[in-house]
């Protein structure tokens, strides 16, 4: 394994509100290899969302960054000013891609120009160098005629080639980091196809380090090197995709592939939910936020919350019962 | 064979838009174009195509709440668009929809009991303690509990105000139920519970489905017959299994490439491609077949003639000139 690029550390970010405080990401820590692909998985409210903001530094009150670090290059994120994170980090060294571009997008500024924008705050570049790089950088994302769309305002543009050049905007200062948060989420299934041959495409040729966020698994199966899996604002599982993937070893990881429905499934197979829903992160019972789902639940589950085991590899269970029995050595 | 439960035919939705200026001639919006399919009772027929093909809007015309622009809606051999008032608010009573988004179909103001019992109100069936009584006793077989009648839709998640939307969909006994995306705006997990518990529901009370979903696995497992819709027409029908193990139809073979893998180990990073260009306006859409714009195999006819859906055997039909 070489030298992680990002490297988080015991993030906690928790949001005060009247019903109490809800942990929204609590104790989650990861590492993201230089050039590797990161998917974060989980269903909605699991604290994927926050997780990005937090590393960003995006998160806003009623919420918090309560503990933890975000070392990278160097440096703590945390203990950078809110000018240093504006100048060098945010839409600098890490580019961001979220899924609606229409909020992410200006709707009053043509898209080179708020491209060009972005190439000239950060690469100290002329005015006229920022346009033509901005139309370069439209061509690179596939968007034709790239020349005669410098003009054009987003609302001209589909939700598939918005995307586009939302993410020919995150590219523009070439950064270390790019973190897509369900960039696909709100496409159709061909237009997502488009979008994420692209990302993949550019992750490989810049050789982007990507943080990419979904719900889907199959995305992830898709794109990603490594996994983390989140559930109650906590990190369940880490590993390879391909480890995960084949052995998952959490039973909430294990759920999800039960779950979830296939192609090639016969149409006689039997659907295996998992019964229940997830809790919202406030004022949770001690122990595995998991347990009142899990079919496999003992006694401890409800005292201790289980702490996120180091397994072969890279593989990460947070699980009693994984710790009762540890694993076989991966073959 | 028994006549089908529901019969389509020819039916068609035409938009016509606002003028942009005042001498323009309005725009007319092409949201569905000629559609016939036939459901036959206790079936299932999935409905799959990206947004914006059409899907809602033949939902709300097979339920009536959408004036077809042309076409015939046959329910049990009753035609709906040419039948007394009376007969219509018969039919009403048989067909019910289930919504993506439950707030559709829950009010947020009012308490889950009133919703749950509103559609009986409305036909005027039963008592007051009655309409309750028969209220609880569906809340049970969704999985609620009564006392959930006091509640307030924000007060449960969405997979539970899925469930309570069933159960108000099933108060009127209905015989027909379509299901717009169902299970889209659902987390993974939550979306087997609803699956399974529609499958049990179709099961105990014999309903006939019509099931419109953009999630092709979904589509596959969950119905016998799939059509699959383009720009609000209809380019493939036939039997889910073997749709998708012979797709003819060029865009439904896309559809099924466009789908992530789940092997990561088979994974190619960055040859997943999806078609070529974006779906075309309905407003104008391409000349003969709609679909020639994005398809890898178009050819000189495709452009100018449009290709008509014929059946290529054992109730597969579909609409391109490469298999004609
Ligand atoms: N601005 C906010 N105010 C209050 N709670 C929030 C806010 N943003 C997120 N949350 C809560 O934090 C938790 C994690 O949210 P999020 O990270 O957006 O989830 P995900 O992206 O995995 O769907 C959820 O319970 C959500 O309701
Ligand atoms: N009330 C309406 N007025 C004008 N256009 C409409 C209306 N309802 C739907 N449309 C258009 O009809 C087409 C089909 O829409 P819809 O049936 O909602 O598609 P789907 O459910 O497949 O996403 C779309 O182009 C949509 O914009
Ligand atoms: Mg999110
Ligand atoms: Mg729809």
């Amino acid at each position: 394994m070489s030298e992680p690029l990002l490297c988080v550390e015991g993030l906690r970010t928790s949001f005060h509100l009247e019903g109490g405080v809800l942990r929204a990401v609590n104790d989650v820590s990861f590492a993201l290899e230089p050039g590797r692909v990161l998917g974060i998985v989980g269903e909605s409210g699991s604290g994927k969302s926050v997780t990005a903001l937090s590393i960003l530094r995006l998160v806003d009150p009623p919420g918090r960054i309560e503990g933890g670090r975000i070392r990278f290059r160097g440096r703590d994120l945390l203990d950078l000013s809110e000018a240093e994170m504006e100048r060098e980090i945010r839409g600098d060294r890490i580019g961001m891609i979220f899924q609606d571009p229409m909020t992410s997008l200006n709707p009053v500024f043509p898209v080179g120009v708020q491209i060009a924008e972005v190439v000239e705050a950060h690469q100290n570049a002329t005015r006229e160098e920022s346009r033509r790089r901005a139309i370069e950088l439209l061509g690179l994302v596939g968007i034709p005629h790239p020349e005669d769309r410098f003009s054009d305002y987003p609302h001209h543009f589909s939700g598939g080639m918005r995307q586009r050049v939302l993410i020919a905007a995150a590219i523009a200062s070439q950064p270390d980091i790019l973190i897509a948060d369900e960039p696909t989420t709100a496409l159709d299934v061909t237009i997502q196809a488009q979008i994420l041959g692209l990302l993949g495409d550019l992750q490989r040729r810049f050789g982007t380090a990507m943080v990419l966020i979904t719900h889907d698994l199959g995305v992830i199966a898709t794109m990603a090197d490594d996994v983390m899996v989140m559930y109650a604002g906590r990190a369940v599982e880490q590993g390879s995709a391909q480890d995960v993937f084949e052995r998952p070893r959490h039973p909430y990881t294990q759920g999800l592939f039960d779950s979830l429905i296939r192609l090639d499934d016969s149409p006689h197979s039997e659907l295996r939910p998992i019964p229940g829903n997830p809790p919202v992160p406030i004022d949770l019972p001690p122990g595995c936020s998991f347990r009142p789902r899990c079919r496999h639940a003992m006694d401890i589950c409800g005292l201790e919350v289980p702490s996120l085991l180091p397994g072969a590899g890279r593989r990460r269970v947070a699980c009693h019962l994984a710790s009762a029995q540890p694993a076989s050595p991966a073959a | 064979m028994s006549p089908p439960l529901l019969r389509v035919r020819d039916l068609e939705k035409h938009f016509v838009l606002a003028r942009r200026r005042i001498f323009d001639a309005p725009e007319v919006l092409r949201a569905l174009d000629g559609v016939s399919f036939e459901l036959a009772a206790g079936e299932t027929l999935g409905v799959v195509g990206e947004s914006g093909c059409g899907k809602t809007t033949m939902a709300r015309l097979v339920l009536r709440l959408l004036e077809p622009t042309r076409g015939e809606i046959v329910l049990d051999g009753t035609d709906m668009l040419d039948c007394s008032k009376s007969e219509l608010r018969r039919l009403r009573r048989e067909m019910q929809i289930v919504f993506q988004d439950p707030l559709s179909s829950l009010n947020p103001r009012m308490t889950v009991g009133v919703s749950v019992t509103e559609p009986m109100r409305f036909h005027d069936i039963g008592t007051r303690t009655e309409r309750v009584e028969r209220a609880v006793e569906l809340l049970e077989v969704v999985g609620m509990g009564p006392e959930v009648l006091e509640r307030y839709p924000h007060e449960f998640s969405g997979g539970q105000c899925q469930r309570i939307s069933i159960a108000r969909a099933l108060t009127l006994q209905p015989r027909l139920v379509v299901l717009d995306e169902p299970v889209s705006a659902l987390d993974v997990s939550i979306r087997a519970q609803i699956l399974k518990l529609l499958l049990d529901l179709q099961e105990r009370f014999s309903l006939t489905y019509l099931f419109i979903s953009h999630d092709l696995s979904v589509v596959k497992r969950f119905c016998r017959r799939t059509a699959v819709l383009y720009l609000g027409k209809l380019v493939e029908l036939c039997e889910s299994e073997r749709l998708y193990r012979e797709p003819l139809h060029p865009y439904t073979r896309a559809l099924i490439d466009a789908i992530p893998s789940l092997d990561p180990t088979a994974r190619s990073r960055g040859s997943l491609r999806g078609l070529e260009g974006d779906v075309p306006s309905a407003v104008n859409p391409p000349r003969g077949c709609r679909f020639h714009t994005r398809c890898p195999h178009r050819m000189a006819v495709c452009s100018e003639r449009e290709p008509p859906l014929v059946d290529v055997g054992g109730g597969h039909r579909v609409a391109c000139f490469l298999n004609q």
